[in-house]
């Protein structure tokens, strides 16, 4: 798929929603509004739009407990997600689940996750779905430099090439399991140790969203034709600390600052358009003010959302008991 | 109608379900055993011969053997039983469970809660458990207790062919799910199987003797030996009702109770571990609901708090047998 004007307004978009999203987040945090753990994306949009632009509802993607970007950028619903992390009744999970269990069947959004690497194993089942029932659908593990060392994830590569699974591992890489840097963290080099389970794979700017859409439409391709799984190694960065809360004193002092200055992916993207001619500055500032109005009123209806019922504690545990 | 054993009755689930619908897999280390190798491809049918036959029939694509990697196969089964398929995961031992339990415990009992009932999750993991085969430590253990700790897990263990076509039948169609435990001693018991399929309820015990001076409570094998010890009391004149529970989760509270109102005794037997396992939960059970229908303290029969032993003298003391459960049931009717 070549990017004409619209796909770009549309990635555009994704992007900018995810940012609002969670800046908006972290500062309603602060101020106590919104309750549990939350693990924030900002920095990181251009991978989930770069991939997720590639995909359709009926292709699965698992996320982590930094599920909030890819969410929005498979498609689940601003006003949903946003009740969900409010604990309302009308969240997506119906206030279930929270930040960190956003998930959405019909969107292919098979959940952010609480456990480290545990969406590897379940984004293979996704992709066996698709070899059992014959369809050209792919499966795609959204997961951190962390994740890599989680034997979930060392089986499951294992495991998907062996079942020549249609799967792809898309290891955002933001240089920080939690407070542990990942340079410390990865024995050996990450696409050898892909390479080593037999996994094509390639090192991607994560802050570029041309570079990741691009990378991700030759892989979907191949793994859409039944090629077998293959990895890519996304270099970005995260500017809010693991949890809302860490004041990430692990970095160095200005490291964040200078990458938000330098290589912010939506900065890169307004330069890259408006350079070329794609895209005019005025289209992208009325997107960033249409963007800003649909948060405002998500938050709106988010607060005023009604709470779950007490006897919502006792339902949804089993089909039938 | 005929007769057949506990092996050949959950082949027989197997294949009349898969048969049934296209969308039921297996997937499990052996199933088939010998794959993509040169020699026989069906050589095991799995460890106990279970599933011998099945990739013959239903091919490679409904039936998965998978390298020996259970983190990743059975969040494989989770992942594919939330997609659309109905998986049926098998977990040789069930003391493997400490390999892949995140996927069971964090992920397959919690996405239908944790997404608001936005998911289903026809899920099942058939394994063994049971002491008795000298098998020691790591290939013996019966934790279903363990997995009936955790909410969202359905937790069944047949004690019969019958029970086992009939309960594995239900577990394959039920959109929760189900840890399907199947005693390693069990496999060659013989018994009356109907040809055809049919389900067997989850949460019904079984009432397998009756009797009106003491209830015993058990679940699988141990259920067995319990109707065996009731039938040596009768001849001394002790009348028992034996209640195969079949499910731990759910369990027939209804039944366990109604029967200690009218026995006024209790003897629970069980093979699990007996700290915050089973035995004790009937027994809290009854202490919370029954307690003024009791004329003597409730007995418990379980193994020692201790791991299973290899010697063989030692693995007979552990593993609870008849003359423990007609000591009990004595000891119990004596006041």
């Amino acid at each position: 798929m070549q990017l004409n004007r619209q796909d770009l307004i549309e990635a555009y978009r994704r992007m900018r929603t995810i940012r609002e999203f969670e800046d908006r987040i972290h500062l309603l945090n602060e101020k106590g509004e919104v309750p549990g753990f939350i693990h924030l994306s900002a920095g990181q949009e251009a991978s989930a739009a770069g991939i997720c632009m590639h995909l359709r509802d009926a292709d699965y993607i698992a996320s982590t407990h930094r599920g909030h970007g890819h969410s929005l950028a498979k498609g689940c619903d601003v006003t949903g997600m946003m009740d969900e992390i409010f604990a309302k009744s009308t969240g997506l999970c119906k206030g279930k689940g929270g930040s960190m269990h956003i998930a959405d069947l019909t969107k292919g959004m098979l959940g952010a996750n609480g456990i480290v690497g545990a969406g590897i194993p379940l984004t293979a089942g996704a992709a066996l779905t698709a070899k059992v029932l014959g369809t050209d659908n792919v499966a795609v593990a959204f997961f951190g430099d962390g994740a890599f060392n989680e034997g979930a994830t060392l089986e499951t590569m294992n495991l998907a090439k062996v079942m020549n699974l249609p799967m792809i591992f898309a290891l955002e890489d933001n240089g920080y399991g939690e407070a542990t840097p990942a340079s410390w963290a990865i024995g050996g080099d990450v696409l050898e140790r892909a390479k080593g389970f037999g996994l094509p794979a390639q090192r991607v700017d994560g802050h570029d969203f041309f570079a990741v859409y691009e990378a991700m439409r030759g892989v979907v391709e191949q793994v859409r034709a039944g090629t077998g799984p293959q990895l890519l190694h996304i270099k970005l960065y995260r500017y809010y600390g693991h949890f809302e809360g860490d004041a990430a004193t692990y970095r160095p002092n200005g490291e964040a600052k200078k990458v938000r200055e330098e290589k912010d992916c939506l900065m890169l993207f307004r330069e890259k358009v408006t350079t070329a001619g794609l895209l005019e500055k005025a289209q992208l500032d009325a997107l960033d003010s249409d963007v800003v109005t649909l948060i405002d009123q998500a938050i709106e209806h988010a607060v005023a959302a009604p709470k779950p019922e007490p006897g919502d504690l006792l339902t949804n545990v089993y089909s039938s008991f | 109608m005929s007769v057949k054993s506990f092996r050949e009755a959950l082949n027989e689930s197997l294949r009349q379900e898969m048969r049934r619908d296209p969308t039921i897999i297996m997937i499990g280390e052996d199933i088939a055993g010998g794959i993509g190798g040169a020699g026989e491809e069906d050589a095991w049918g799995g460890v106990m011969g279970v599933t011998k036959g099945l990739l013959g029939e239903f091919g490679a694509n409904r039936v998965f053997d998978t390298p020996i990697s259970e983190m990743s196969y059975i969040g494989a089964a989770v992942g594919a039983a939330a997609t659309g398929l109905r998986p049926v995961a098998d977990l040789m031992f069930c003391d493997f469970i400490g390999c892949c339990l995140d996927q069971v415990m964090n992920q397959a009992a919690k996405f239908r809660y944790m997404f608001g009932g936005e998911a289903e999750m026809p899920l099942v993991i058939r394994t063994q458990c049971g002491a008795g085969f000298n098998a020691s430590a790591q290939h013996s253990q019966t934790l279903h207790a363990l997995f009936t700790h955790i909410p969202g897990l359905k937790v069944v263990m047949p004690a019969t062919p019958y029970d086992a076509k009939g309960l594995l039948t239900h577990a394959i169609r039920d959109n929760d799910p189900v840890i399907f435990l199947e005693n390693k001693l069990m496999y060659d018991d013989k018994g009356e199987v109907p040809d055809e399929p049919y389900t067997i309820d989850f949460g019904e015990a079984n009432f397998t003797r009756d009797g009106a001076d003491v209830t015993i409570c058990a679940l699988g094998r141990m259920a067995n030996l319990a109707a065996e010890a009731a039938d040596l009391l009768a001849g001394q004149g002790i009348q028992c009702t034996v209640i195969d529970l079949r499910t731990a989760s759910p369990l027939d509270e209804e039944s366990i109770c109604e029967s200690v109102e009218e026995t006024g005794r209790l003897v629970v037997v069980d093979e699990g571990n007996p700290r915050c396992g089973l035995a004790a939960d009937v027994a809290a059970l009854v202490a919370t609901k029954a307690l003024f229908a009791l004329e003597a303290p409730v007995k418990l029969v379980t193994p020692p708090h201790t791991p299973v032993p290899f010697a063989p003298n030692l693995e007979a003391l552990y593993v609870p047998d008849v003359a423990r459960i007609t000591a009990a049931v004595r000891d119990v009717v004596k006041d």
